[in-house]
């Protein structure tokens, strides 16, 4: 049996917390929510692409059970690294023949390969450019994609970062159609209904978007944008590398939700589509109206909000603090640079905002502490950690965006707080909105 | 190639196997990897992890860190973790990025033994091996320190050794086991390491006999006869009459002292039927396909690199994607996995899923075949 452990769990006032890392560093706990995607995810976005990971078997079981959950195992192979493998130098060749191997056997070749090297071949100096270079020798009706599995790396440059800037390394250079637009770099569909979709129709822009994409022939004619938009954070060097390769102009309009941000980003995207700005109080109107309902319904209960539901959980958390709702809690690790403002503004308004951690090895026995209150979450690490069924089931922002996103939002805290759901099934669910045989 | 695979799934890592074998112990199990082990193991190989509270962590090794070698990182934040958490003990083990940096584990768990005066040890892994070679070291590491003293023997007792969730799942297996122990006259000393805790497993010293149901009890196993002279048994009690022989088995490993292994005393047959996985269990399925539905048996050991002594003349440790299909197309039924179904000739196939080698995939429909009748796994076929 574990001992007794003092079950005060760290958490700090935003009045008192520091930017943009909270909390030091340590060892780290694994909370068992799972609806964030992974880099497998992502990969299987480009239709018709086969993965393949070359990696120690440690790192092969979370990707290979990533695929075999989505029912996908007939997109996914692997060759697995030895020990011996580490040392002696054939790291370059052990890719090409396990590679090569993998394809000859099947009876109809992809026609492209996200191929995946992990942390060990970039620390012993790997030479991936040779080994994608060869392997595109071998077989020329294919394309092959240099893939990273690296969480070393990740203080600098994040896997899903790195993945989602590779997702489109297939494309080709092409003759781009003055009037397409693609959303670049993100998970799932932007909600129709939201002002960016929206100005993009209304500018008779055709909008394209890898979730979209049923053939790699579609995919393929993502290049033919002239226009790429991105939103979320991890997202933007995807729409930065695609501007530096094809030279299609890159408007990056973050996800917040802020009034002033949003109307901004707004202009920003109707000066790249050429047309005027339209008038948005209506849509501000609609999601007033939106959150006033809300909390006419929500009243005080308390509100929790954490860093897997959207990348700007302190910006969500000042629209709703300043809307009248009991925001009482954060849950993050660490905030991006984008939450600097939200940040010093609720620490000023709202100072006693409790920021929790997700990682922190306390935070293992969180989920025991009895609530004095219940909560309504936003996100499935805060339902987890709160052990409240009233959640908002979102990740990644949901595809929402704009004014009509916050609308969205609101309503889903009203389903959310009228409708309790199924927590310890529907948050161990892997990659929400992918395909799942559990 | 071994290493390669098309379509089929891979077995659980040594990590994993570490964390799932401490899991119950009161401990805290430290992998000292970037972020991957952690999810990883959690999701997929754990399915204790959302009920049971355990502390097992990551380092969060950074680049930084790797590059440096600032193994004092990890010192200091174990120490800091254990003075807030109290565990019983610590384990340390690696992933294949401090392999391949040189860490030092042993070293760490010196310093960190030092400094916060808990029991603390390393634990041999870097990621690459199976989740058996894992559990096993830290079975064998539990019973070398914990396991030191043998005040008295209690008669027709017995410690089951080898248990984890990985081979066993949550199903009921394991209090199967223990029911069918008693029904056979023996008492439970302990459980490495399923509903036993630490105080309770230091104990397992008085036991007259062990029974090793799992591959990664054999490390363990070996530990208390060369210390105690506590004679082991190999085997499952599968089927009814497998089951009986493995009762009179352990009752002989009591009277004799010898360590015995019956699952192998099977003539394996090609042409037949295939049981695919590690191989104490398949050995013991086999076994009792033999004895109860009288049908010649062949294992394919998946998992292992080498035979514990478990499997019978004419099985195969067998680890290549291509060389189980051409296995499998030579067999009348293969009792495997479903993740290994997409390499099985259509209509020849029973699914018997095995957690080590698809998670949590298939968990739900995982038998318990303790002491049961296993006729059913012949009409599961696909």
């Amino acid at each position: 049996m574990l001992k007794a452990i003092d079950q005060n769990i760290p958490s700090v006032n935003i009045a008192e917390a520091r930017f943009p890392s909270p909390f030091r560093s340590g060892l780290e706990y694994n909370a068992p929510a799972r609806g964030t995607w992974n880099i497998v995810h992502t990969g299987m976005l480009i239709p018709e692409a086969h993965q393949i990971f070359v990696c120690a078997r440690g790192c092969l079981r979370g990707v290979i059970l990533t695929a075999a959950e989505m029912n996908a195992m007939d997109r996914m192979s692997w060759v697995s690294v030895s020990e011996n493998d580490l040392y002696d130098g054939t790291m370059e060749q052990d890719v090409i023949d396990g590679v090569t191997e993998i394809l000859n056997r099947m009876e109809k070749r992809p026609p492209c390969v996200l191929l995946f090297l992990s942390c060990v071949h970039l620390f012993a100096g790997c030479d991936f450019k040779m080994i994608i270079e060869r392997l595109g020798e071998i077989f020329p009706d294919v394309h092959f994609t240099d893939c990273y599995m690296t969480p070393t790396m990740r203080k600098t440059v994040t896997p899903d970062c790195l993945m989602r800037k590779q997702l489109y390394e297939p494309l080709k250079a092409v003759k781009k159609d003055t009037k397409t637009a693609a959303v670049i770099g993100c998970d799932r569909p932007t909600d129709k209904a939201s002002e960016l979709v929206g100005l993009i129709s209304t500018a008779g822009f055709k909008l394209t978007d890898i979730t979209e994409c049923k053939t790699y022939g579609e995919y393929l004619d993502i290049a033919k944008s002239s226009l790429n938009i991105t939103y979320i954070p991890a997202a933007k060097s995807a729409g930065d590398e695609l501007e530096k390769r094809f030279g299609t102009k890159h408007l990056y309009i973050p996800l917040s939700y802020g009034y002033e941000e949003i109307t901004d980003c707004c202009k920003r995207l109707c000066g790249a589509l050429e047309i005027d700005t339209p008038d948005f109080s209506e849509n501000i109107a609609k999601a007033e109206k939106s959150l006033k309902n809300a909390l006419g319904i929500i009243g005080d209960t308390p509100i929790a909000v954490d860093y897997t539901a959207t990348p700007r959980p302190l910006g969500l958390c000042r629209l709703l603090s300043e809307h009248g709702f009991n925001v009482k809690r954060c849950y993050a690790d660490v905030f991006t640079d984008e939450e600097q403002n939200d940040f010093e503004v609720l620490a000023r308004k709202f100072p006693d905002l409790e920021i929790f951690p997700t990682v922190n090895v306390k935070m293992r026995f969180a989920a025991d502490c009895v609530q004095k209150e219940k909560y309504l979450a936003i996100g499935q690490k805060v339902a987890y950690f709160c052990g409240t069924d009233n959640f908002v089931n979102i990740v990644a922002g949901g595809g929402l965006y704009g004014f009509e996103g916050i609308s969205k939002i609101a309503e889903l805290m009203t389903d959310a707080f009228y409708e309790p759901k199924d927590r310890r099934t529907v948050i161990q669910y892997k990659g929400l909105g992918c395909e799942s045989c559990l | 190639m071994t290493n390669v695979s098309k379509i089929i799934s891979i077995y659980a890592a040594d990590t994993s196997g570490v964390c799932s074998a401490l899991y119950e112990l009161g401990g805290m199990t430290v992998v000292h990897d970037a972020s991957g082990c952690n999810s990883t193991y959690s999701t997929h190989d754990e399915p204790r992890w959302y009920d049971k509270n355990s502390m097992i962590y990551i380092s969060a090794l950074t680049e930084t860190d790797a590059i440096m070698g600032n193994d004092q990182k990890l010192i200091d934040d174990i120490c800091s973790a254990a003075k807030e958490l109290a565990p019983a003990f610590i384990a340390l083990c690696g992933s294949p990025m401090p392999a391949m940096t040189g860490t030092d584990m042993n070293f760490a768990a010196e310093e960190i033994a030092l400094v916060t005066g808990i029991e603390t040890f390393a634990i041999n892994t870097n990621g690459t091996h199976s989740y058996l070679y894992g559990a096993g070291q830290a079975f064998a590491k539990i019973a070398g320190n914990f396991c030191t003293e043998r005040k008295k023997t209690d008669k027709m007792s017995v410690n089951i050794l080898g248990a984890t969730p990985l081979d066993f799942s949550l199903n009921g297996s394991i209090e199967s086991i223990k029911k069918w122990l008693c029904e056979n006259g023996f008492s439970v000393k302990t459980c490495f390491a399923m509903g036993s805790d630490l105080s309770e497993i230091s104990h397992a010293p008085e036991a007259q006999v062990n029974l090793v149901i799992s591959s990664s009890g054999i490390p363990a196993a070996k530990y208390f006869y060369d210390r105690f002279g506590i004679p082991f048994v190999a085997g499952v009690p599968i089927g009814k009459s497998f089951s009986e022989t493995l009762a009179q088995n352990l009752k002989t490993a009591v009277k004799t002292g010898k360590c015995l292994f019956p699952a192998s005393e099977r003539i394996s047959s090609d042409n037949g039927f295939i049981v695919t996985g590690e191989s104490v269990y398949a050995s013991s399925l086999a076994a009792a396909v033999t004895k109860d539905l009288s049908m010649p048996v062949k294992v394919l050991s998946t998992v292992s690199d080498s035979d514990d002594g478990s499997l019978a003349k004419g099985d195969i440790i067998c680890r290549s994607e291509e060389e189980l299909e051409k296995e499998f197309a030579k067999a009348s039924l293969v009792i495997a996995d479903p993740l290994f179904s997409p390499i099985c000739p259509k209509g020849r196939f029973s699914a018997l899923p095995h957690e080590a080698f698809s998670g949590r995939c298939f968990s739900k429909s995982i038998p318990n075949l303790i002491n049961a009748d296993i006729s059913g796994l012949l009409t599961q076929g696909g």
